[in-house]
């Protein structure tokens, strides 16, 4: 159970049988359409892929996150694409190959340093 | 030089690619005026028409959407008059004074004396680095931006899984994806029957549409003044025949519509299971005991709309403070702001729709090329107070009542970036009460629980922050006929309109003339050629 895209054949819209487009979220491959983007892509993917259809964890409880207002504005669907961080995956759209990786940060943490301990 | 560099004059610049924003530019385009569109997306249309990509497409596209011709006689009218350019993945992230042409001394307010800075983006490509510079210096400019959804918080409403409504409508639009295979429509206003609507037509099952407003509340709104909508019933033909297709793509679906009903809780391991719907008071207070539960796997929630103001606030447009336009971009009729030189038209100055906004797009297209008289000036008009009558009775039918904060638990979370929760808010602003109302205490407070200083910035829990902070106490709802407080536009006051990289920022190409920090003004000492 989770977002679908319709059958191109059931469409009242008539949508062209769209080339399939694969992309990696977190090293499993995840296939969606051309023209999709990439939170398209993973939601539709649902529980298939590693991240049960979140986009990230967040960084005080690591409470799962997905999709919010699906037009950018939200900034809750931030991934890492091909390296770069914080990219609004309702807004990319999926290319082939493209490597997703969610983001799931813990908040700073204080380090304790004994007496006569330097950073280098 | 590279590209870019230089700040371009502009004769009227548009900003947002809307229902507004297309009739604006095609306006000044009628009245002689060469124009620049600029849209942050991948293509025009805005969120009312939005639609299937170019490599995506569909040879019955119009049935998804209402008033389709008018969009692709508009797309196609710009699209063909070299007079007009069309930038798309454009984002102002800045509107600052700039300096009077060709770096002479600096202009007089109003007028070209605004420099507005884009950031280009390839299609597809949001949010890649090194995106290319842009600045333009425009005669006129009329902000188009629209607005987003306003969702009040409840608990559960950050499981993967809950979104807005303007989420499911662009899914299932843009890419024919339904959020979910069973999927609980709720919020307020007509704009839940297009999304329930949408997500029908995109192969989901639609449990349930509530509707925030009860029978007092939605005769009070629809009910008042029936004799401003009886001069002009023509305009309105076409909003009624969307709102019939609507209902009857519901009842075809035997979809239930239930009015005094809210979302009071969203539940699930990990993301929606299931979704709790109580009957609400005329407060929107939910009623105890009447809860029910439904097992989903996606809701859709919107209770209204948020203009977008960046754009408008930092060219200094002032908001409107009370009346029924509080909260968006203070306009006269024919979209002034009070900004010499500013227009601005659509969402932005009020939720009144698509007609509304391609009516005063129109107007203000016209007025930004020095056109504010004539046949098709008085015909706008009189159509826009028609429309305008229309939108005021919506936006009292279904505006949302202050009796919602008695959903919001202390262990709600209200600003999703940074978690904080209602009860985290509300007892920091106990303990700094007599401050909170000054700017000084709000920043405080704000500094405090950081609410508001995530990536958003407070686009999607100011309203709530606001409200749950306000002078009413959930407890103690306030009298049922005074509508919720629109969201102080304070926390919409940003130093950027949009993120910006720091190797963007870097980027900057150094023979732009800059602003002095301190005084805003140029800077005498920068270079300027």
């Amino acid at each position: 159970m989770s977002a679908k895209r319709i059958d191109p054949a059931r469409d009242v819209a008539r949508t062209a049988t769209a080339e399939p487009v694969t992309i990696t979220v977190d090293g499993e491959s995840v296939t969606g359409v051309r023209g999709q983007s990439i939170a398209g892509v993973v939601m539709a993917a649902g529980g298939s892929a590693s991240t049960g259809g979140a986009l990230r964890r967040t960084a005080g409880a690591g409470s799962p996150r997905g999709v919010f207002c699906g037009i950018g504005v939200c900034f809750d669907c931030l991934v890492t694409v091909d390296g770069v961080r914080d990219v609004r995956a309702c807004q990319r759209r999926a290319v082939e190959g493209a490597v997703v990786t969610t983001q799931a940060e813990g908040l700073p943490t204080r380090v304790e340093r004994g007496e006569g301990e330097h950073r280098a | 030089m590279p590209e870019g560099a230089q700040v371009r004059d502009v004769e009227v610049l548009v900003v947002g690619g809307g229902p507004a924003g297309l009739a604006a530019a095609a306006a000044s385009r009628r009245a002689g005026a060469r124009v620049v569109l600029l849209e942050g997306g991948d293509d025009v249309g805005g969120q009312y028409w939005r639609h299937l990509p170019a490599d995506r497409p569909a040879t019955a596209e119009e049935r998804l959407h209402h008033g389709w011709a008018t969009f692709v006689r508009l797309r196609r009218t710009l699209a063909d008059d070299p007079g007009c350019q069309v930038l798309t993945g454009a984002s102002v992230w800045a509107v600052e004074p700039g300096a009077g042409p060709a770096g002479g001394p600096a202009a007089a307010p109003g007028a070209g004396a605004l420099v507005v800075r884009v950031l280009v983006t390839p299609a597809g490509a949001a949010d890649a680095p090194g995106r290319q510079h842009l600045a333009l210096r425009p005669a006129a400019l009329v902000v188009a931006t629209g607005a987003h959804d306003l969702t009040l918080p409840f608990p559960g409403w950050d499981l993967p899984g809950v979104v807005t409504g303007g989420a499911a409508q662009a899914f299932a639009k843009s890419e024919r994806l339904a959020v979910g295979e069973r999927v609980v429509v709720a919020g307020a206003g007509p704009f839940l029957l297009p999304v329930a609507s949408s997500l029908l037509a995109t192969g989901a099952r639609v449990l349930e549409v509530a509707e925030a407003a009860g029978p007092a509340q939605l005769a009070r709104g629809w009910g008042a003044h029936p004799q401003r909508l009886a001069a002009g019933p023509g305009v309105l033909v076409d909003k009624a025949r969307e709102l019939a297709g609507y209902v009857a793509a519901l009842a075809t679906a035997r979809v239930p519509y239930r009015i005094a009903t809210g979302v009071v809780a969203a539940r699930g391991e990990g993301r929606v299971e299931e979704v709790v719907l109580a009957r609400l008071d005329a407060t929107w207070a939910p009623v105890p005991g009447t809860e029910r539960v439904l097992a989903a796997d996606a809701l859709a929630a919107s209770h209204g709309f948020t203009p977008r103001l960046e754009v408008a606030l930092a060219a200094g447009c002032a908001v409107a403070g009370s009346g029924a336009g509080a909260g968006f971009v203070a306009v006269d009729a024919h979209g002034a702001t009070s900004v010499p030189g500013v227009w601005a038209a659509g969402e932005v100055t009020g939720i009144g729709g698509a007609d509304a906004a391609l009516v005063e797009g129109a107007l203000a297209g016209l007025a930004a090329a020095a056109t504010t008289s004539g046949a098709e000036v008085e015909r706008l008009l009189r159509r826009r107070r028609v429309l305008r009558a229309f939108a005021d009775r919506l936006a009292a039918a279904h505006a949302p009542r202050r009796g919602w904060l008695a959903q919001v638990s202390d262990e709600t979370v209200v600003c999703r970036c940074e978690e904080v929760t209602a009860g985290r808010l509300r007892s920091v602003a106990q303990a700094t009460a007599s401050a909170v109302d000054t700017p000084a205490g709000s920043r405080s407070l704000r500094l405090t629980t950081r609410a508001g200083l995530g990536p958003c910035q407070g686009r999607i829990c100011g309203h709530a922050v606001d409200a749950v902070l306000g002078r009413s106490t959930p407890s103690t709802p306030s009298d049922p006929s005074t509508a919720c407080a629109r969201p102080q536009v304070s926390h919409q006051r940003r130093p950027l309109a949009v993120p910006v990289r720091l190797g963007e920022l870097a980027d900057l190409p150094p023979t732009i003339p800059t602003t002095s920090p301190t005084t805003g003004r140029p800077d005498p000492e920068e270079n300027l050629t």
